[in-house]
């Protein structure tokens, strides 16, 4: 993969799309202060430790059902996420710690969901699958895939309807685009000049499953057909992410226009960590992109280059997540799980607010 | 007080809604600049403009989902679909993201959307148009479903729909578009939940809901003049929340219950129904509950056959003389 971004477009509004040649001297990037600088690498590497954390956790029982590692590709969350203006919102599919963490979830209540612990974010609720943060722009963690394409549509809808400019960037993997809901979901938002950033975060894997033995043609040219812009880009390189994506969100909340963005990346784990991965693809392969293209070694190399930070300093933030995510682990472990009598909290508005209540009848059955 | 149409009614409903609150948006197909495909929604869009009344593409996936997520950050649509029976293939989003958006956010989202249309046989539409499925609905804890089948009844529960937290899921019916009633001018709510004792009686319960509710008056005056049988019509309005306390109360009034349902026999509405009255009832019972249902096959397109698959006054008529034998 070489470092340069393309962009392309169907409209004649696209030419601002193409990244620059080196992307850490785009403007968006070239403002981070060195501090920012750091705290970008510091939440791609405590996504990695927390993630190394929950797979140990994971088989040592303590997590149940599936859990889907985002390991690999930490600069697309982290990339994206940093952009976030006060209307901006994110949505995924259930590869969704990496973006959990990058928005500014508090690693505990994360660690203590995987657990199934009370004090999860979801209240153990929900699991690996569906984080929820609405307090800053998280709308999920969603479990099917590509369902919730048409929900972060409906969250630009949203933001247009109320005059507020912001975009939503609903996340998916390869393996989304050919369904269904999510070309119904592109068709409105190019119909309806919503200020939408459809991201494709391509590890090249639907499950076990290669892009080129699931999709036909290119995954981000497939907006053309709607009209709508286009882009692809690396997501080893978290500048390249920011100045890809920044051009695209600019656009959204300024135009109201919607963009299809393929962000190259790759996964280390599996599918989920239950999966065998031997079947599809060669432990070469996960190597080779681990020794070249390392979104945290890359960005990590990338700093002491520019004397940003040096060894050291990467070494205490290295420790620092660790420890981190060591303290999550505590903090799940020690927190209850729900009560039986907890079931059936949460399901409906109405039944969790009883002074408010203004149906009457049996909502729960036996 | 006025006579109206069920569907004035329910665009009444509609109409106050978009004036009490500028979050109200009404998307769908056709709803728009062709009036609705059932005339429903006539007159809004030169009323509130495009805004407000969205012309949405034959996209039941996409627009529902788009509408859920709107609803998540406050917008509060009031989605059409021109048939329930086209619900399979928004399927998704309705029961793993309306249903489930609550419950696996640990109630930090709420999903304040209502889709409604029509959802009936008896049209002679086939089986892909003719689907029922308020009893798959209700399966999925988390939303409401409501079945009104009077011009009053679906005004006011509409209107307490659309300010509902919770997903609502309204079911009308084409063949009750038509259908004139009383309902006053103005301002009112039928608080979902609530059922309504639409004839009062002592020998017999029809519990029953929907169109299905005119055809157990019909029988219930032919049973009163033929037999002088005294039948009570227990219109449930709503499925989820379910009045069982008016269910219950009737029973105990009337010792023997019919159920009526315009759904296939196999897990519907009456088979929970059934299952609650034997289980909190069972001392007032005098004879086993009984259901008309839909014949258990896929709606056939035969005019007059059809008319024999789905409940009818004939069809209630002899079940109810068989509860009483």
């Amino acid at each position: 993969m070489s470092t340069k971004s393309t962009a392309n477009s169907a409209t004649k509004t696209q030419e601002g799309a193409k990244g620059p040649s080196d992307p850490r001297q785009a403007p968006i990037n070239a403002r981070l202060t060195p501090a920012e600088k750091i705290e970008l690498y510091r939440t791609m590497v405590r996504i990695r430790r927390f993630e190394e954390r929950s797979l140990r956790s994971y088989q040592a029982k303590k997590i149940g059902g599936f859990l889907h590692l985002y390991i690999g590709q930490e600069a697309v969350a982290v990339g994206c996420c940093s952009l976030m203006g006060a209307n901006d919102h994110v949505i995924t599919a259930y590869r969704d710690h990496g973006h959990a963490i990058a928005v500014g979830m508090d690693t505990k209540p994360l660690m203590a969901e995987l657990y199934g612990k009370v004090t999860g974010c979801s209240k153990g609720k929900g699991g690996s699958m569906h984080y929820f943060d609405p307090s800053r722009n998280f709308w999920g963690g969603h479990g099917i895939v590509g369902g919730q394409i048409p929900l972060g549509t409906g969250l630009a809808y949203a933001l247009k309807y109320k005059g507020l400019k912001g975009a939503a960037m609903a996340f998916m993997g390869d393996g989304a685009v050919n369904q269904g809901a999510v070309h119904e979901a592109y068709n409105l938002a190019a119909l309806w000049d919503l200020p939408v950033i459809f991201v494709i975060e391509n590890n090249g894997y639907s499950m076990g499953t290669s892009q080129a033995r699931s999709s036909a043609g290119d995954l981000a040219r497939r907006a053309e057909g709607y009209q709508m812009a286009w882009g692809v880009c690396n997501g080893h390189d978290v500048y390249e992410v920011r100045s890809v994506m920044n051009e695209f969100l600019q656009r959204a909340r300024e135009q109201s226009k919607p963009a299809v963005v393929e962000i190259k990346t790759y996964r280390y784990r599996g599918h989920s960590v239950a999966d065998p991965d031997r079947t599809y693809r060669d432990k070469s392969e996960i190597e080779e992109y681990q020794r070249t293209k390392d979104p945290i070694n890359v960005y990590r190399t990338s700093l002491i280059a520019d004397k940003i930070f040096d060894d050291a300093a990467a070494e205490q933030i290295d420790t620092e997540a660790r420890a981190e995510a060591d303290v999550a682990a505590d903090f799940a472990e020690a927190s209850p799980f729900p009560t039986p009598d907890d079931i059936q909290k949460d399901v409906y508005w109405e039944t969790d607010n009883p002074s408010q209540r203004t149906s009457s009848g049996r909502l729960f059955f036996t | 007080m006025p006579l109206i149409t069920y569907r004035e009614a329910i665009r009444h409903a509609l109409s106050e809604e978009l004036d009490r609150d500028p979050n109200v948006v009404i998307m769908g197909e056709e709803v728009a600049q062709f009036n609705g495909a059932y005339k429903v929604t006539e007159g809004l869009l030169a009323k509130y403009g495009p805004k407000r009344i969205v012309d949405t593409p034959i996209s039941e996936a996409g627009f529902i989902g788009a509408g859920i997520g709107a609803s998540m950050l406050g917008v509060r649509p009031v989605m059409e679909l021109m048939f329930w029976s086209f619900y399979s293939v928004a399927f998704d989003q309705i029961l793993n993201n309306a249903a489930n958006v609550r419950y696996m956010s640990g109630g930090q989202i709420n999903c304040p959307i209502v889709i409604r249309g029509p959802a009936n046989g008896g049209t002679n539409v086939g089986a892909t148009h003719s689907h029922t499925p308020e009893n798959v609905l209700a399966n999925h804890p988390g939303v409401k479903v409501v079945v009104p089948a009077t011009a009053y009844d679906a005004k006011g529960l509409l209107k307490s729909a659309i300010r509902d937290n919770d997903p609502v899921f309204f079911l009308e019916n084409t063949i009750l578009y038509g259908e004139k009633g009383e309902v006053p001018e103005g301002e009112y709510t039928i608080p979902l939940g609530v059922a309504d004792i639409k004839r009062p009686g002592t020998d017999l319960s029809i519990i029953t809901y929907g169109r299905s509710v005119l055809h157990s008056l019909a029988a219930a005056e032919r049973l009163a003049a033929e037999h002088k049988i005294s039948v009570e019509v227990v219109d449930l309005r709503s499925i989820r929340p379910l009045d069982v306390d008016t269910v219950l109360a009737s029973v105990a009034r009337t010792h023997r219950v019919l159920i009526v349902e315009e759904q296939k026999p196999f897990a519907s509405v009456g088979a929970q129904l059934a299952f609650t009255i034997q289980r909190e009832a069972f001392d007032e019972l005098d004879a086993p509950i009984h259901r008309v249902t839909t014949v258990d096959a896929p709606a056939i397109y035969s005019p007059p056959v059809e008319v024999e698959q789905l409940p009818n006054p004939n069809r209630i008529y002899a079940e109810a003389l068989k509860v009483l034998a």
